[in-house]
C-alpha cells in the first residue's frame, strides 16, 4: 500500500514567468485598443474621438462628485437587486421543473416565449403596468434575466451525477444535508457561470431601463450626455459601467479558482 | 449446504420479483423472479452471476434504492425502501466506481456519512483519519480525488463505508476497476477488516475466485434473479471441497 500519485512541482521563476505572460496577455488587447482610440483623437474632432486623457479626467470627476458617483451606485444596486431577484425566482423554479415533469411542460413554453420579448417592450410594458421607478426597473431586470437564470439552473440540476447522487442517497442524508453536501456544490460551477453570462446582459438592459424610465443611474446620465453632444462624457458613463462588470467577473473567477481549486488540470490545453 | 430461512436473518428477501416498464407489456423486462434468501449476521455473502443477471437490481432493494415490483425486503427486520431513514448510518455501500465527491478532500469524503450521523466535527477529524491510515492513506488526508490513483481513491472508499460503523455493508464489485494486484491486495484487507469489525456483508461479483476468496457463502444468481446454487463454507473447508465448489459454480454459470 505505497502507492503515490506523482506530480511535478515547477520553479518558482517559471511560475512567475507564466504569470507574468498572462497579464501580459490579458492586457494587451486593452493597450491596442486605447492606442488605436489616442491615435483616431488627433485626426478626429472632440465630440467623436475625445482624447482618453480628458476622458480619464471625466471618469475621476464622477468617482469624486458625491451625487454623480450615486448615480453610479444606484445602477449598480439595480443591476445586482434584479439578477438576485431573477436567481431567487430561476432557482425555485428551476427546482420545482426538476421535481415535476408536469411543471416543467407547463413553465418551459412560457419561459421561452418571455426570452424572445425584446428589453425594450418590457421597458415599456412596465411604464404602462407601474408607476414607482424602481419597481419598473426591478420588474424589468428580472424579466429579462428570469429565462435564462432559470433553463441555466434546470440543466445544472439536470447534469448532477446520477451516481455520486445514489452514493450520498446511501447514507439517507436529510434534505438540508443532501442540499449542503452534494447539490449545492455540484450545481455551483453553472450558477457561477449563469451569474457571469447574466451580469453582462443586466448591465446591458438597465442602461435601456434607466434610459427609458429613470430620473438618475448610468442610463439617465448618458441620455444627458447624448443630448450634449459630450462624447468624453459619454465614454466616461459607459466606463463606470465596464469597471463595475470587470470588478464583479474578477470576483467571480477568484470564487472559481477558489473554489474549484480540486479540479484536475491537464497540461495540455484544448 | 444451503441457508434456510431464519427470524433473525439480518436481511430477508422473500419472494421477492423486480420488473423495469409496465408489467405485463412487451417492454417489460423481469430483473428479479420471486427470489428468496437470507443472510445471518456476521455472514459474508458473495452474489455471483454473469453481467445482466439481476445482481444490481438485489444490491439496490437491499439498499433500500430501489423498491420491489412485489415480494418482501428487510433489512433487520425493517423496509429499506419504506423506512429508508431509519437506516442512516446501520448500512454502508461500496460501489463498483469510487464515486468520491470530486469537491471534497480524501478526509472530508470520509467524513461524508459521519456528517450525515451529525458527528462533532472533530470526532469526524479523528474516525477518518483513522481509516485513511488504517488503509494506507496517511499523508494523502488533504489530497483530491483527482490526485489520487485509482487504487488509492477506491480505498478512500472503503474508508468512507467503515467509518461509519455500519453493521451491514454491501458492496457491488468493488474492485473489478482495479488492477489485479491491487485487486487481491484490497480484497485480503476488505476480508480483515469485515472479519475484524464482525460485519455482515453482501459483496457482489462475476468472479468466481473472487467469490471464494471473499465469502464464506456463495449464491450464484441464473437470469433473472433466481438462485441457481447456494452453498457455504469456512476456514475448516478443505482445498479437495473448495475446488469441487469452484467446478459446480463453472458448471452452474456455464449451464
Amino acid at each position: 500500500m505505497s502507492e503515490t500519485a506523482p506530480e511535478a512541482t515547477p520553479l518558482p521563476a517559471a511560475l512567475l514567468l507564466a504569470a507574468a505572460k498572462r497579464l501580459g496577455m490579458s492586457v494587451l488587447p486593452f493597450v491596442v485598443v486605447i492606442l488605436v482610440w489616442q491615435f483616431a483623437s488627433l485626426f478626429f474632432p472632440r465630440f467623436l474621438f475625445p482624447s482618453l486623457i480628458d476622458v480619464f479626467w471625466r471618469c475621476l470627476q464622477i468617482f469624486s462628485d458625491g451625487s454623480m458617483f450615486a448615480d453610479v451606485l444606484a445602477t449598480i444596486f439595480r443591476i445586482l437587486a434584479g439578477l438576485a431577484g431573477a436567481f431567487i425566482v430561476g432557482g425555485l423554479l428551476a427546482l420545482l421543473m426538476v421535481r415535476s415533469r408536469a411543471v416543467d411542460n407547463f413553465l418551459s413554453p412560457i419561459l421561452t416565449l418571455f426570452q424572445g420579448i425584446p428589453a425594450l417592450s418590457w421597458v415599456v410594458f412596465a411604464i404602462i403596468w407601474f408607476h414607482g421607478v424602481e419597481f419598473r426597473i426591478f420588474f424589468i431586470m428580472v424579466m429579462t434575466t428570469l429565462p435564462a437564470f432559470t433553463f441555466q439552473v434546470l440543466g445544472a440540476l439536470r447534469g448532477m451525477s446520477k451516481d455520486l447522487m445514489e452514493m450520498v442517497f446511501s447514507f439517507r442524508p436529510t434534505r438540508m444535508k443532501l442540499f449542503r453536501v452534494m447539490i449545492a456544490p455540484a450545481i455551483l460551477p453553472d450558477i457561477l457561470t449563469a451569474w457571469k453570462v447574466n451580469l453582462g446582459n443586466a448591465s446591458r438592459v438597465v442602461v435601456v431601463a434607466e434610459l427609458v424610465g429613470a430620473t438618475g443611474g448610468v442610463g439617465y446620465q448618458l441620455l444627458q450626455q447624448q443630448q450634449l453632444f459630450d462624447m468624453a462624457g459619454a465614454l466616461a458613463w459607459t466606463l463606470q459601467l465596464v469597471f463595475f462588470v470587470l470588478i464583479v467577473q474578477g470576483v467571480l473567477t477568484l470564487i472559481e479558482n477558489t473554489a474549484f481549486r480540486y479540479r484536475a488540470v491537464a497540461e495540455r490545453s484544448l | 449446504m444451503s441457508d434456510a430461512a431464519t427470524p433473525d436473518s439480518a436481511i430477508h428477501l422473500e419472494g421477492v420479483s423486480k420488473v423495469f416498464g409496465r408489467a405485463g407489456t412487451e417492454t417489460a423486462y423481469r430483473a428479479v423472479d420471486g427470489l428468496n434468501l437470507d443472510v445471518r449476521p456476521g455472514q459474508m455473502l458473495a452474489l455471483l452471476g454473469k453481467t445482466g443477471c439481476g445482481k444490481s437490481t438485489i444490491f439496490n432493494m437491499i439498499a433500500g434504492l430501489t423498491e420491489p415490483s412485489s415480494g418482501t425486503v428487510r433489512v433487520q427486520g425493517r423496509d429499506p425502501f419504506a423506512d429508508f431513514d431509519s437506516f442512516r448510518g446501520k448500512m454502508a455501500i461500496v460501489f463498483q466506481d469510487d464515486r468520491l465527491l470530486p469537491w471534497r478532500s480524501a478526509i472530508a469524503n470520509v467524513e461524508l456519512g459521519l456528517e450525515m450521523l451529525d458527528i462533532p466535527a472533530a470526532e469526524r477529524r479523528t474516525t477518518a483519519q483513522l481509516w485513511l491510515t488504517k488503509l494506507g492513506l496517511g499523508g494523502h488526508e488533504n489530497d483530491f480525488p483527482h490526485a489520487l490513483s485509482g487504487g488509492m481513491r477506491q480505498r478512500v472508499s472503503i474508508a468512507r463505508a467503515f467509518a461509519t460503523n455500519a453493521n451491514i455493508l454491501l458492496c457491488d464489485e468493488p474492485f473489478s476497476a482495479l488492477d489485479e494486484s491491487t485487486a487481491a491486495r484490497l480484497r485480503a484487507e476488505f476480508v480483515r477488516l469485515v472479519k475484524e469489525n464482525n460485519k455482515t456483508a453482501v459483496f457482489i461479483t462475476h468472479s468466481i475466485s473472487e467469490a471464494m476468496e471473499i465469502g464464506d457463502r456463495i449464491v450464484v444468481l441464473k437470469r433473472p434473479a433466481t438462485i441457481a446454487y447456494d452453498v457455504s463454507f469456512d476456514g475448516d473447508t478443505g482445498r479437495a471441497d473448495r475446488e469441487l465448489i469452484r467446478s459446480r459454480i463453472g458448471e452452474v454459470l456455464s449451464a
